[in-house]
């Protein structure tokens, strides 16, 4: 489904984090979020959510997500944070559970239908032998591919990923990312990420948006966005880009 | 398709260690009634106990004094440390859900401040007679006590910051106000003192079957509304802002577990006075035997902490007869030594 923000700006404290942004993601599309750091781009997923206020329009698939019950909004958008709690001693299991949720009356508890989904989200993810497993015996990637877990067990139309790869190595950054892609393709997903490591943020999205002081200072394909001129405005950072594989940028560093 | 038997269960209270707590608290409940001072004849007690069960007749060859010692004294006494216990043992599972701490105690937000505040109150000022007046008060100070904190904590909370933490620190503030207020009150009447020491202390010697039924339904309604949260607290587990990600108002679930919490706190106090540790030990225990599940925390330490404080009692009583130690005092000295094993368990987590 077509995430759409119009004009919006976000202060957090009275200090202004986000000013007029806009973007478009049409659905089933991957855009990830760029921009140096404390340019606002968790804070722009978290305004998506509703998890803080700010002025401006937001929809998916037209519909207004603040005019929405948390847990309607909820079964449309599914988010996986930065830096997420992982209560010790809570199994994969139970954690991927939680995703139900939005599905579960409030005082309620979940049905064979609920525990279907979540067995069927760790098999795709190959977590089915970490079901038992608590949350604090697991390595870095495992713990990432949980959190995709739980976010996934929504059932969302619509995944907000916030730094998906941080603290991952090389080779679980390109394990977790062509998961997401595959899922992705799989379910029609719209997806939105905001990821630091701009190359890999070029061979992976549909759509980048650079984001610096709080507005949109470019927007369009990796080849549009990640240029040595925009790269070295924003990012203050020399790097020289050469077309790779598809047409995508690669970029690397160069000692000035 | 299931794959293997330990995948996809989830945590629930099975009936293990459910059927385990139900038979330690039956357990308790009997040593409660067939142990005391008046030396009733065993057969005698069970055979009246099973004769008070309404259509059945039995003759339990008691004389009326033993019927009475059983029936107006050990019964509604060991009743009464089952639901003081079973209360505080809840309310702090129900509290360390609330705070995500598992050293939140059911006196954190004030409840035994303001409970200090009012039985003090009408032992200082109050009639010639406050046999029902303290626990009233004692009630009515540990809710105020409470509603103060919160009241406090939403005004300081509103320029944003977490919830938790602003209530956290309203309710250290309101405990150390009305802690001085009581002290104040103390030294008006420095002749009562013993009797304001007593109630601190804690007991459930005075207990009769008018002050259980006085809070007996304010135990039940907490009760229901602790046991039925269960899920929402495993929720609230990933904190407030992945909460409401999930849908979830944990402003909302926070407020519904600690209004119940606190009366069931509230019900303890005003008829047993401040008796400190069960509402931390209690869940700690169970937590460590059957897992960390609120659904599992709950019911499990409303059992535990009844059954717990029951053979506590037990032991107030016999340990110097005919004399009696404060029950206060028993729950500590169990409770002081197993809280630094619990935080060396818990260090060694954090730190493996």
């Amino acid at each position: 489904m077509t995430v759409e923000v119009r004009g919006l700006d976000v202060a957090l404290d009275g200090r202004p984090v986000l000013r007029g942004v806009s973007l478009s993601v049409p659905a089933g599309s991957w855009t990830a979020v760029i921009g140096p750091n404390g340019a606002g781009k968790s804070t722009l997923l978290r305004a998506v959510l509703g998890l803080r206020r700010g002025d401006g329009a937001i929809s998916v698939a037209g519909a207004d997500l603040r005019s929405l019950k948390p847990r309607e909004r909820a079964r449309l958008v599914a988010y996986a944070p930065q830096s997420p709690n992982l209560p010790a001693g809570m199994t994969v299991f139970d954690y991927t559970l939680l995703g139900r949720s939005p599905y579960i009356p409030h005082l309620g508890r979940e049905g064979s239908a609920d525990r279907a989904v979540v067995r069927d989200v760790l098999a795709r993810l190959d977590l089915t032998g970490f079901a038992a497993r608590p949350l604090d015996h697991l390595s870095g990637g495992e713990r990432q591919r949980v959190v995709l877990a739980r976010a996934l067990a929504q059932q969302t139309p619509v995944l907000l990923l916030d730094e998906p790869t941080t603290a991952l190595d090389i080779g679980h950054q390109q394990q977790v990312m062509e998961l997401i892609d595959a899922l992705r393709l799989a379910d029609g997903l719209t997806v939105v990420t905001t990821i630091h490591d701009l190359t890999l943020a070029g061979q992976y999205a549909d759509a980048l948006v650079l984001l610096a002081g709080g507005r949109v200072a470019a927007a369009g394909t990796p080849a549009e966005v990640l240029t040595r001129d925009t790269v070295a405005e924003h990012f203050e950072a020399t790097v020289s880009v050469t077309p790779g594989p598809g047409g995508r940028p690669v970029l690397s560093l160069e000692r000035p | 398709m299931r794959t293997g038997t330990s995948a996809g269960r989830q945590a629930r209270l099975r009936p293990g260690p459910l059927a385990a707590a139900l038979l330690l608290l039956a357990a308790a409940l009997a040593a409660g009634l067939l142990t005391g001072a008046a030396g009733l004849p065993v057969t005698g007690v069970l055979k009246a106990l099973v004769g008070a069960v309404p259509f059945v007749h039995l003759d339990s060859g008691l004389s009326p004094v033993q019927q009475n010692v059983l029936f107006e004294l050990r019964l509604p006494r060991v009743l009464t440390g089952a639901l003081v216990g079973g209360m505080l043992a809840v309310a702090g599972a129900g509290y360390q859900g609330v705070f995500r701490n598992p050293l939140a105690d059911p006196y954190l937000l004030g409840a035994a401040a303001g409970a200090g505040v009012g039985a003090t109150l009408v032992i200082v000022f109050g009639p010639g007679d406050p046999l029902y007046g303290v626990p009233l008060a004692a009630f009515a100070g540990a809710i105020g006590g409470v509603l103060l904190a919160y009241a406090l904590g939403n005004v300081a909370g509103r320029g944003g910051g977490s919830g938790a933490a602003t209530l956290v620190l309203a309710g250290v503030a309101v405990s150390s106000f009305l802690a001085s207020v009581q002290t104040l009150l103390q030294q008006l009447r420095i002749q009562e003192l013993q009797r304001i020491y007593a109630w601190i202390l804690g007991g459930v010697g005075s207990a009769d079957w008018r002050q259980l039924a006085m809070v007996a339904p304010y135990a039940l309604v907490s009760t229901l509304v602790l046991l039925t949260h269960g899920r929402l607290l495993d929720v609230l587990a990933v904190g407030d802002e992945e909460a409401a990600a999930l849908g979830l108002s944990a402003a909302r679930v926070r407020f519904a577990v600690l209004l119940a919490a606190s009366l069931a706190t509230a019900c303890a106090v005003a008829v047993s006075g401040l008796i400190g540790f069960v509402g931390i030990v209690v869940p700690h225990v169970v937590r460590r035997l059957a897992g960390g599940s609120y659904r599992v925390v709950l019911p499990l330490s409303l059992l535990g902490g009844a059954a717990f404080l029951v053979l506590a009692d037990l032991a107030a009583r016999t340990v110097v007869s005919p004399g009696e130690l404060p029950l206060g005092v028993v729950t500590a000295f169990v409770g002081g030594p197993f809280f630094v094993v619990v935080l060396r368990a818990t260090r060694r987590q954090v730190e493996p």
